[in-house]
């Protein structure tokens, strides 16, 4: 954590139309590490990520501070964020069969990503393209560089989705819900490449999830979010001495293997925690 | 019993048509679709107190007269007043609209949903007439129709009703193919309901609200081919006041005398731009996602 | 392997629905041509035709016989190409059709060129700003071509652009002292006036094709826009785009690199059946423009009452729709890799 990547304060975002706020008042910084977001659907956490990338349009962001590494992202044009956009901060997409082009070879895919940031031929691209494939463990990425989305497994999908994510080596990845979409056979395998990916590179990963086990083993640290605010900061390896009761709701909400065959406790909402500060 | 039934359906339905109503006038377009149809619906019925001249009576000494001089559209080539001849015209207008719905509609409806319910060769059979009937644009088929029937306003109208049924068809069948699977209609099935009573009772009524949009979308098409009849002299005969036909008719003047052919054609225009408008604000009103289809 | 198979498979089966399609057409035709009101004997002999001549033409058109006989007499003509005589010209109808068609076709493609180049643009502006006052300003725009009576809209065009500003040619394909000037190799007056090198008749026909085209254009490009808004609408909403986005692609970039090429597929096949309807709006735009194609030989035909010439073009038009259809299929099976 010797460097920051990320400090965020106070981060408030409302949709269009809506009458209250999405995300209230979130704070919290980013250093080299791997940081999990925790929530149940509708707690703002995709929002977040989505809102780093200042992808939501027809939203209103503010906040005290959203500076990422020398810029502050509310303050870049459009035309400053599409050089910031893929090149020093990406996002991995959920699922691999609807965040790809169906009708564009997923190599060219790939390759684009470099083409659009450095100045070079597309056989470069591709040859960049191609080494990224192989980085993320395909085998024959020359043959899987032609094919289409429609005619790789899911697994293969999210692995070139990696690859045409990292392939501009950014600073800071955005993971949402990286592995939710795939079968439970290759989710390990994905988030392990991903995970040696992040480790080699020193790149900076937010993990958006709703799955605590997976955070708790991917993850340094751990933000628990409810109703657009963030509940509580755990490290990853503390998680289970969480002070708040939501998160404690949560975690007794995992079944366990070997622990009680009772039925597992439901979660418990009270409205108190939508006020109170993290 | 049955008139307690009614009032008690009666405000519902009311209650919904208020509904549907108030969301078309927020919008400034479905508002005017509107404003244009009930101007259109005063003149047909007002058309002796509105317009200002018989609109037969012909004035062999008056022909040809430009705007103003009290006839408000100035006067044809026999000398007729143009506005209240585009006044009476509202009522051919909406008769053919009125005439082509009521039959359009009701086979339509019973040819999809049958269609759609029974499924299996009676479907396939159906729906092949209905490719027929579509593999011509509607204009063509009423006009190979009203050539072979020869030309006259009635004519005309079962010519477009003929034509126009297909869409419905289409539409009714989609809908009711969704509904057929439902418990209700098992239920209903179970009770012994005829497949007849099933398909009248309880499909016909669930695939109302979307052929009703389609009518309305589909009346501007029945305007501006009901005017291409008339102006290709197949429809609504001289002197009938029909807007086409008066077009055609001052089409030989038009270099002269611009206000023969301006005026009924700037009704046309209005009245099917008002439906168009009408139909895409029911369609946002009611059925936002399926109507895209054709 | 398993593509051409497929594609065979798929292509058996249209040939199948097409062929049924093509009988019934035959049959619709049939029965408007021969069982309505309308006499065809009286159509050829005329009103004070004896009644000895008018039993003989009653005979040798064959009205005697019984109606499913004379269905298959019909049949059997359309099959070898048979399509009659015209009443008007004395000539064989379909001889008279083919030398009318590249008039229209000529019309008909511009017109469809200018459509396409005006709706596809504005459908993508409209979904990009949905529910801004560009998708608002677009849709008035396009419903109003839509709603226009364009027999009417053609009559305003003419004296306004013709006999008050002069900028255009007025009726006919081209000027009259250039006609028979060009000899009609392939009866398209912009390619044989360019192959005779006679510029001055290619400027006039331009010139005269401009407006009826222009008018044509803007009638189909309302159906065009509203479907390209729809279809570019659906991949908007997908996820594949905020990819493009994330990569770092602008809007711009992202709607036509990604978004336009996956609604292209369908953009062709609503082009196709634009073209189809077109057809519609040529017969009643021919009138007005007194130009000599196939329009004008369908309706100068309805007003002399010969079934026979009517039905043909209403056959012909049948199969072209039926054409058109098939090929906007085949080129969704040729563009999009998801069918092969």
């Amino acid at each position: 954590m010797e460097k920051t990547i990320l400090d965020v304060r106070n981060l408030r975002i409302r949709y269009g139309g809506a009458s209250t706020d999405a995300v209230r008042g979130v704070s919290f910084t980013l250093g080299r590490e791997r940081l999990g977001i925790v929530g149940e659907s509708g707690s703002g956490k995709s929002t977040i990520g989505r809102a780093l990338l200042r992808l939501l349009p027809g939203a209103t962001i503010t906040a005290d501070s959203l500076r990422f590494e020398d810029v502050d992202l509310l303050a870049l044009s459009e035309k400053e964020m599409l050089k910031v956009r893929g090149r020093r901060m990406s996002m991995i997409l959920q699922d691999p069969k609807f965040s790809l082009n169906p009708i564009r070879r997923v190599g060219d895919q790939v390759a684009e990503t470099y083409l659009r940031h450095f100045k070079c031929s597309r056989g470069e691209a591709r040859e960049k393209a191609i080494a990224m494939l192989e980085a993320v463990k395909i085998r024959d990425a020359e043959r899987v560089y032609a094919q289409y989305p429609h005619e790789i497994s899911g697994g293969m999908g999210q692995r070139v989705m990696i690859a045409m994510m990292l392939l501009a080596d950014p600073d800071l990845v955005i993971a949402d819900e990286p592995t939710s979409a795939l079968d439970v056979t290759v989710r390990l395998q994905v988030l392990n490449i991903l995970d040696g990916l992040v480790r080699d590179r020193g790149i900076g990963l937010i993990m958006i999830s709703h799955d605590l086990n997976l955070v708790r083993n991917f993850c340094d640290r751990v933000l628990i979010m409810y109703a657009g605010r963030v509940v509580e900061t755990l490290q990853a390896s503390e998680l289970d001495s969480a002070q708040h009761p939501y998160t404690q709701g949560l975690l007794a909400a995992q079944p366990r293997i070997g622990g009680s065959r009772a039925p597992l406790a439901v979660l418990d909402r009270k409205p108190e925690w939508l006020e109170e500060k993290a | 019993m049955s008139a307690a039934v009614e009032t008690h359906t009666l405000p519902g339905w009311l209650n919904a048509l208020k509904n549907i109503l108030l969301f078309l006038l927020r919008s400034p377009t479905s508002a005017f679709g509107l404003a244009v149809l009930a101007v259109l619906i005063l003149c047909a019925l007002f058309a002796p107190l509105i317009a200002t001249h018989d609109p037969y009576v012909q004035a062999l000494g008056n022909t040809l007269k430009p705007p103003g001089n009290g006839h408000l559209f100035g006067t044809d080539e026999l000398g007729r007043d143009i506005f209240s001849r585009l006044v009476y015209g509202a009522r051919i207008t909406l008769t053919i609209i009125f005439l082509v719905s009521i039959i359009v509609g009701p086979v339509g409806l019973l040819i999809g949903a049958s269609a759609g319910y029974l499924g299996g060769k009676f479907d396939t059979v159906l729906m092949r007439i209905t490719d027929i009937f579509l593999s011509f644009p509607s204009l063509i088929l009423s006009l190979a129709f009203v050539a072979a029937l020869g030309p006259s306003l009635n004519n005309a109208i079962i010519a477009i009703a003929l034509t126009s049924w297909p869409p419905i068809a289409r539409l009714a069948r989609a809908e009711a193919m969704t509904f057929r699977k439902a418990d209700y209609i098992a239920a209903a099935r179970l009770q012994g309901a005829s497949p007849l009573r099933i398909i009248v009772k309880s499909i016909m009524p669930m695939c109302l609200p979307s052929v009703l949009i389609r009518l309305t979308l589909n009346m501007a098409t029945v305007i501006l081919t009901a005017a291409g009849l008339g102006f290709l002299g197949l429809g609504a005969q001289p002197p009938l006041p029909e807007w086409g036909a008066m077009i055609a008719t001052g089409r030989r003047y038009m270099l002269d005398n611009w206000w023969l052919v301006t005026f009924p054609g700037l009704a046309i225009l209005t009245v099917s731009l008002s439906f168009n408008l009408l139909g895409d604000g029911l369609r946002d009103a009611l059925d936002p996602k399926q109507m895209n289809k054709r | 392997m398993s593509f051409s198979r497929l594609r065979l498979g798929g292509a058996v089966g249209q040939l199948g629905s097409i062929i049924v399609t093509l009988l019934g057409l035959l049959v619709l035709t049939f029965f408007i041509g021969r069982m309505m009101p309308a006499d065809p004997v009286r159509a050829i002999v005329g009103e004070d035709a004896t009644r000895e001549t008018y039993e003989q033409v009653y005979h040798a058109l064959g009205l005697d016989r019984p109606v499913w006989e004379q269905f298959v007499y019909y049949m059997r003509d359309v099959l070898t190409g048979n399509f009659g005589t015209s009443i008007r010209t004395g000539q064989p109808v379909i001889q008279d059709i083919l030398h009318v068609m590249p008039a229209t076709i000529e019309l008909a493609t511009f017109a469809i060129l200018i459509g396409a180049c005006l709706g596809i643009p504005m459908g993508v502006f409209a979904a990009v700003n949905k529910d801004r006052w560009p998708d608002h300003a677009v849709r008035v725009f396009s419903l109003f071509g839509h709603s226009m009576p364009i027999f009417w809209t053609g009559m305003i065009a003419l004296i306004v652009f013709y006999a008050h500003l002069d900028l255009v040619g007025g009726s006919g394909r081209m000027d009259q002292f250039y006609i028979g000037l060009v000899d009609e190799r392939t009866g398209f007056l912009l390619i044989d006036s360019l192959r005779a090198g006679e510029m001055d008749v290619f400027w006039s026909a331009l010139n005269h094709l401009i407006l009826p085209a222009t008018l044509l254009g803007y009638s189909s490009s309302a159906y065009i826009t509203r479907m390209t808004r729809s279809f570019m609408l659906d991949q908007l909403g997908q996820e594949y785009v905020t990819t493009a986005r994330v990569k770092g692609l602008s809007r711009g970039q992202t709607i036509w690199l990604h978004a336009f090429g996956n609604i292209r597929v369908q953009l062709v096949t609503i082009i196709a059946l634009a073209y189809g309807s077109l057809l519609e709006g040529a017969v009643l735009i021919e009138t007005v423009f007194a130009w000599p194609g196939f329009g004008s030989y369908l309706t100068s035909n309805l007003i002399i009452g010969d079934m026979n010439a009517v039905m043909t073009c209403v056959l012909i038009i049948g199969v072209i729709f039926i054409g058109l259809n098939l090929l906007s299929d085949i080129l969704y099976r040729i563009f999009d890799p998801r069918t092969r």
